[in-house]
């Protein structure tokens, strides 16, 4: 639908990951739901918080901060769970807050500067910059790469 | 009527088949030279064929059969599809959906389809098709006149003398159904139907609300206002079956007041002039019609209505939105506890009792154990081995495994063409096995188990096995696969091409199997289902077709047992008991702890360890242990506390935690978390 309306801009959420701030787009994300009970799931890497009943599905939870290497996220009256779509798969991320969600135009959007090191940007598709605001564009497929473990 | 329980399924089942082949013959006399739609109708009528002579229905299995051997040589181009073909297909379709509707309404499915059988015999032959000699069979008997079937009240008598001014004859009819007849009152429904298609019904004796309760013997009369000949009234009734005596009395008003006279009742003292009173007479047989049709019309429904078919999404969300309030009543319980209302405790006591009979009743909708499917096997192994000359036994194991209903209700037709084919062409003659030093009965294994995210399906037999030449040589006949290919397909790619399209090994077209419709069906038939079917055979061994059907959503029992914090459900049918062991019971050999189990070594498997429960390790004296087997062996599951047993519905971890070690799935428990499941194969080494 925005899209077809307002091709030139995409619609973002946008979320607080440590002292960054992060987008995905609109159309990739189901939910966004507050912090419920996680039940870990053995033998994943660490990044796997575990599963939770979303309305009857079990969905896998990741810590996006860990995901990035950025140590664990603490888990606060702020903190969310932010549902993503991608591929007929459903994978909650944590996130420390859930802020807005933005129109930015497509031709804001550049590919990642060079120097931003970290496992983080392997994950980059590209940042924004609106106004004083530096958004980063998250790569999700690499995101949420399925992972077969245990064996 | 039929108790099976498959015996719905059949008519379910027969009827789409029935649908499916009208609509594509209806496409085929458009498009003559489609062979595709050909094959379509093909294999309607092939399984329809195997599901009747399953189930006994010989004249439907006796038809499809003669329908299928012209369909037959349509496909191989000696027969070309002309009108006149496809109208004598047509009547052999509906007549087909004549038996099946009798069977359906509790009938035998008996017709007499020698006429049908002839016509198609002769196409097949190629001869022309003679103009239809019909040979109705008529059992009447002479007309034993019977006095004094039924007397009639004065709104009666006036109804019949309205119909005498009219022309119209007034006959008394006596209907006797068989004595063994199981569904009088559909057999009621239908002599009405028929009656009330021919004139009007003003008097019956029993009454209809005893006809409609069978509460009477053979025997029941009627009287019928009618302008039809007593002749026409009497084979038109005597095409109901299970009708076996049909008497039409034709009555003339004399006659009846005569009978009137002689019981006392005032038949004089009935205004018959008043014009009044007749429209009021009239009025009457409006009403009477109705209320007859009524509870007629309701057998009907209850027939029809046993089986409703609900799409299954409706079910998933329903599922779903069940589980969501039972989140909200484990919330509105611990609500009420803190409040401590007498009032409020109460209403959310019957709430939850409410809500676990509807979970009860939601969950089990879904599920089907795998038995209604299985139940017809034996029967049809019997009737089968008989036909073939063979000795066969047939082991049925697992059959109480449950299964979405969507895969039950596809499972039967691949089922059915697998256990035919192992034993058409798996399972030798007893000499021929006797030579090859086999035991002369030849054993046919069907068996269901669940395993990770799976269920699995598995057809054994102790058979030839799948010879390679053989399979090639046809392939290459059939331009499956080219000469060059065909060298260097390992064994298990040669097996798999008898799955292929139009292919078929048997030298002889036998009724059993082997038009090469059968497998390849199979093939699609399950991977629509999301699952895949593997074939592993050793040639003079014996072969093993092996489906697995994806695990959506299913019920499973499960013990929930505690570890440190968390719950997990160990599934029960890999359980054999639990015990509690003393510290000291625990012995060591080769780096493994073990436990003397009723003189077998059991090695233990610490749970809190391989999932890395995070906890302080504590040294309990007493351990509780699961005891869990796959196949012979056995390991004891040590956990902190057994909380006790439950069912569940398996969940999927999702596409994202595809394979985690030692874990089948997840579940929902009754306070909303999420529970994980072990799978108990991967502990057991």
């Amino acid at each position: 639908m925005t899209e077809a309306v307002d091709y030139k801009n995409l619609k973002v959420v946008v979320f607080q990951l440590a002292d960054k701030e992060y987008v995905i787009p609109v159309s990739q994300v189901q939910g966004i739901e507050k912090l419920i009970y996680i039940t870990r799931v053995p033998k994943t890497p660490d990044f796997v918080k575990g599963v939770i009943n979303l309305r009857g599905v079990v969905t896998p939870i990741i810590d996006l901060k860990n995901r990035f290497g950025l140590g664990e996220s603490s888990l606060g009256e702020s903190t969310r769970i932010i549902i993503i779509t991608l591929d007929d798969m459903n994978v909650g991320v944590i996130v420390d807050s859930a802020n807005d969600v933005l129109d930015i135009p497509l031709d804001a959007i550049e590919p990642q500067p060079e120097v931003v090191g970290g496992m983080e940007s392997d994950f980059i598709a590209g940042v924004a910059k609106i106004d004083s605001r530096l958004l980063i564009l998250l790569n999700l497929n690499l995101v949420l790469n399925p992972i077969k473990s245990g064996v | 009527m039929d108790t099976n329980p498959y015996f719905e399924m059949f008519i379910e089942e027969s009827k789409e088949h029935l649908q499916a082949c009208n609509e594509h013959l209806l496409e085929l006399e458009k498009n003559p030279e489609n062979i595709a739609i050909v094959n379509e109708v093909f294999r309607s009528a092939h399984t329809l064929k195997g599901m009747s002579a399953t189930m006994g229905y010989e004249d439907i299995a006796n038809l499809t059969h003669k329908m299928e051997n012209i369909l037959d040589e349509i496909r191989n181009g000696r027969l070309h599809v002309t009108v006149e073909l496809l109208d004598v297909v047509f009547i052999a379709v509906d007549q087909l959906e004549e038996m099946v509707m009798d069977i359906a309404s509790g009938g035998k499915g008996n017709l007499d389809v020698t006429d049908t059988v002839q016509k198609l015999h002769k196409i097949e032959t190629g001869e022309e098709i003679p103009v239809a000699a019909t040979t109705v069979e008529s059992t009447v008997e002479s007309n034993i006149s019977q006095e004094n079937w039924l007397s009639y009240d004065d709104y009666e008598m006036t109804v019949i003398e309205q119909s005498v001014e009219q022309d119209f004859s007034t006959y008394e009819i006596s209907v006797k159904l068989r004595e063994d007849c199981l569904l009088k009152a559909a057999r009621v429904y239908m002599v009405f139907e028929l009656l009330e298609k021919m004139g009007d019904v003003i008097k019956s004796s029993p009454s209809v609300e005893k006809l409609e309760g069978e509460d009477f013997d053979e025997i029941f009369y009627v009287a019928l206002v009618t302008n039809e000949p007593s002749e026409d009234v009497q084979k038109k009734l005597m095409k109901v079956s299970e009708v076996t005596e049909v008497l039409v009395n034709s009555v003339t008003l004399e006659q009846l007041k005569k009978r009137n006279n002689i019981e006392g009742a005032k038949v004089e003292e009935t205004p018959f002039s008043e014009k009044t009173e007749v429209i009021e007479g009239s009025q009457e047989v409006v009403a009477v019609k109705t209320t007859e049709k009524s509870p007629a019309s309701k057998s009907n429904q209850v027939q029809s209505s046993k089986t409703i078919r609900v799409n299954i999404e409706r079910l998933d969300v329903l599922m779903n939105l069940f589980e969501e309030l039972v989140i909200d009543r484990g919330r509105l319980q611990s609500i009420s506890e803190e409040l401590h209302n007498s009032e409020l405790d109460e209403t959310v006591e019957r709430m939850s009792r409410i809500t676990g009979d509807l979970q009860n009743i939601i969950l089990n909708m879904r599920m089907v154990p795998v038995e209604t499917v299985f139940n017809r096997f034996p029967k049809m192994v019997r009737q089968l081995a008989r036909d073939l000359n063979k000795k066969i036994n047939l082991e049925v194991i697992g059959a109480e495994t449950e299964l979405d209903r969507t895969v039950i209700d596809e499972i039967g037709d691949p089922l059915v063409h697998l256990i035919r084919n192992s034993l058409d062409h798996g399972v030798e003659s007893p000499e021929i096995r006797l030579a090859k030093g086999k035991p002369e009965e030849g054993t046919v294994v069907l068996r269901a188990y669940h395993s990770g995210n799976h269920v699995f399906i598995e057809i054994e037999d102790d058979g030839a096995g799948i010879n390679r030449e053989k399979v090639l040589k046809k392939a290459i006949a059939k331009g499956i696969v080219s000469n060059e290919v065909a060298q260097t397909l390992s064994d298990k790619q040669v097996a798999e091409l008898i799955l292929s399209s139009g292919f078929s090994t048997a030298d002889v077209i036998s009724d059993v199997s082997g038009r090469g419709v059968g497998l390849d069906v199979v093939k699609t038939t399950i991977e629509s289902l999301g699952g895949f079917i593997d074939i592993s055979s050793t040639e003079g061994k014996g072969s093993l077709f092996s489906i697995q059907l994806p695990l959506t959503l299913s019920i499973i029992s499960v013990m929930l047992v505690e570890l440190g914090e968390e719950i997990y459900a160990i599934p029960l049918s890999s359980i054999i008991e639990t015990a509690i062991i003393r510290s000291s019971d625990i012995l060591n050999a080769h780096n493994q702890k073990v436990i003397d189990f009723r003189g077998k070594v059991v090695p233990l498997v610490f749970l809190e360890n391989v999932f890395d429960v995070p906890r302080e390790s504590t040294d309990d004296e007493f351990h509780s242990v699961v005891l869990v087997r796959k196949g012979d062996k056995m390991a004891g599951l040590v956990v902190d506390s057994f909380i006790g047993q439950q069912e569940i519905v398996l969940k999927s971890l999702g596409a994202y935690l595809s394979s985690v070690f030692a874990i089948s799935g997840a579940t929902i428990l009754g306070n909303g978390k999420v529970a994980l499941i072990v799978d108990c194969n991967a502990l057991i080494s």
